[in-house]
């Protein structure tokens, strides 16, 4: 029997999945992000450390992003725009649920691949036209995966990585949002 | 044998009035009694129902106290004590039967649907002529969501179906009833103790399935032909708009797979076999519309009537054991509940995929009445 090895331990996952059962505030996690403004729209936003399993955690180092307009927006771009950063989490949100849940069902990948599409009307965001949204219209993700699994098999692994996806459930559902000035 | 009104009281209150059963005659038996009539591939109106479980609660000699409603069950003595509307009962043993539809489920948001639009659970809802002029919104698409919706699509109402996760099933196929294949096959057979996840298998949502006399598939593909406009799950109500998600697709993709897989397996089953069946067939995926609508305002009058097909609950306010989880389900293994002498019946795949289906009863019983005749044997 080969052993199929996608990177993902599977185990502790269902491990943690048995433990959490009955322990729903260890499962309580905070995820944080601090953010400063640089120079126009460019922004620089630190993530390091988060809460959860009852306690202060932390990366194992601090990551760094820059967010910025591009030049078409006459900006310095000196990183990506905002909502490209949905796109980021969207796509690296998917493609951990297709390698977990294949992991899971015995499937060895050996390429996922996947390009995201939002449009956009920005002429939501500049004020030209009341009725079109801030926010993307849509989104389209396109996978491309190589994997010892039927075309069946592996649409299921897709599928199922959408129903168990943080980011696609956030996309997707509404949230509540609050901000405010301290 | 206690019941809080008549034999049969929840399919005679309790159900709307063009309901027919989701079984078909042939399969629609009790130990002893089955259908003979004329159409045994039909499906049994409420009437014939009641008429069934009437003709069965005499001929069995079944000793029920009618209008007899428990309001609490406790421990006592060896025992268990009931306090009924009749007074009360000493016994040593329980099977607590009372199904698990006993209250219709509404979503916690349910209460910041404007007043303006009438509410009503499948609990309330007879028949189209009782809603207000206007459209519809039907929250949930089992096969009590997409009954109502096909309803009160044909008597001419614009119908919005909220849709989450579901069970696609095809009425027939390969030209048997898609429940002959469930039986046949030994699906329905399947053990609690074999299936992967028994919790989420026991809240999987009843199949989009109806019963009437043309045998008609009634999928999401049906619904948008007759004109019913197709929505994400229901995900908020805020500010007087129903928000929806814009995950519709893939709850298409995931029942349109979840049934591709079913039919493998009842081809494989055939395969080989000498049965007299059509060749194999796939339908076409569930289609999804160019854009699906993400919020509807409820204060517009476009949508007079929120109709929540969201699922039903047991009810057990009157059981003071504690044995019920934080979910409100009883706590059980196959029917045995965890407190010597207290047992359950009837509940989803509480020994067996079939055991909430009228034919389903016959094999849990005698598993769960094994087990407590040897509890009443043991000495004390």
């Amino acid at each position: 029997m080969t052993i199929v090895d996608n990177g993902v331990n599977v185990k502790a996952l269902l491990d943690a999945r048995e433990v959490l059962k009955d322990a729903a505030e260890a499962a309580q996690f905070t995820w944080r992000a601090t953010s400063k403004w640089q120079k126009g729209v460019h922004s620089t936003t630190t993530i390091q450390n988060f809460f959860g399993l009852g306690q202060e955690q932390s990366h194992k180092a601090e990551a760094v992003f820059d967010a910025d307009h591009p030049e078409v927006f006459a900006a310095e771009d000196n990183g990506i725009t905002p909502i490209e950063y949905l796109l980021v989490g969207l796509a690296s949100c998917l493609t951990a649920g297709v390698a977990s849940v294949a992991q899971n069902r015995g499937i060895q990948l050996r390429s996922v691949e996947s390009t995201v599409e939002g449009n956009h009307d920005i002429r939501g965001i500049l004020g030209v036209d009341g009725d079109v949204r801030n926010g993307f219209n849509n989104i389209k993700v396109t996978f491309t995966i190589d994997a010892d699994a039927s075309q069946q098999e592996i649409e299921a692994l897709v599928a199922q990585s959408q129903k168990r996806s943080a980011v696609f459930d956030a996309l997707t559902n509404p949230t509540d949002v609050t901000v405010e000035v301290a | 044998m206690l019941e809080r009104g008549e034999v049969a009281n929840s399919w005679r209150r309790e159900r709307w009035d063009s309901l027919r059963l989701l079984t078909p005659n042939w399969q629609t038996r009790l130990p002893g009694q089955r259908y003979d009539g004329p159409d045994p591939d039909g499906y049994q109106t409420m009437g014939e129902v009641t008429a069934f479980l009437d003709a069965y609660a005499t001929a069995s000699g079944a000793p029920v106290r009618t209008g007899t409603n428990v309001t609490s069950l406790r421990r006592a003595d060896g025992g268990y004590v009931a306090t009924t509307s009749n007074g009360r009962i000493h016994c040593r043993t329980v099977v607590i039967a009372s199904g698990a539809c006993n209250q219709p489920t509404v979503p916690p948001f349910a209460e910041a649907v404007p007043k303006t639009v009438t509410r009503l659970t499948p609990f309330d809802y007879r028949g189209p002529a009782q809603l207000p002029d206007g459209g519809v919104l039907v929250v949930g698409a089992s096969a009590t969501g997409v009954q109502l919706a096909a309803e009160l699509r044909r008597a001419g109402r614009p119908v919005i179906l909220s849709v989450g996760e579901h069970v696609r099933l095809p009425r027939t196929y390969r030209g048997r009833d898609v429940l002959w294949w469930m039986d046949a096959s030994g699906l329905w057979d399947q053990r609690y103790d074999e299936v992967d996840d028994l919790a989420r298998a026991r809240r999987l949502p009843s199949p989009q399935l109806v019963g009437t006399p043309e045998r008609t598939t009634l999928d999401l593909n049906a619904l948008a032909a007759m004109g019913v406009e197709l929505v994400g799950r229901l995900a908020a109500v805020r500010d007087g708009r129903a928000l929806f998600s814009g995950g519709l697709r893939n709850v298409f993709s995931l029942a349109d797979l979840k049934l591709r897989r079913l039919l493998d397996t009842f081809d494989e089953w055939a395969a080989g076999r000498d049965i007299d069946v059509d060749p194999p067939e796939r339908f076409a995926p569930t289609a999804a519309a160019e854009t699906a609508r993400l919020q509807l305002d409820l204060h517009s009058s476009e949508v007079r009537t929120v109709l929540w097909a969201t699922g039903f609950r047991p009810d057990y306010r009157w059981l003071d054991v504690p044995v019920i989880d934080a979910k409100g389900r009883l706590t059980h293994d196959g029917g045995v509940v965890d407190s010597p002498g207290l047992y359950a019946l009837g509940l989803p795949l509480l020994r067996r995929r079939k055991s909430t289906f009228i034919h389903g009863i016959e094999d849990d019983a005698r598993d769960v009445i094994d087990h407590l005749a040897r509890h009443l044997a043991a000495p004390r």
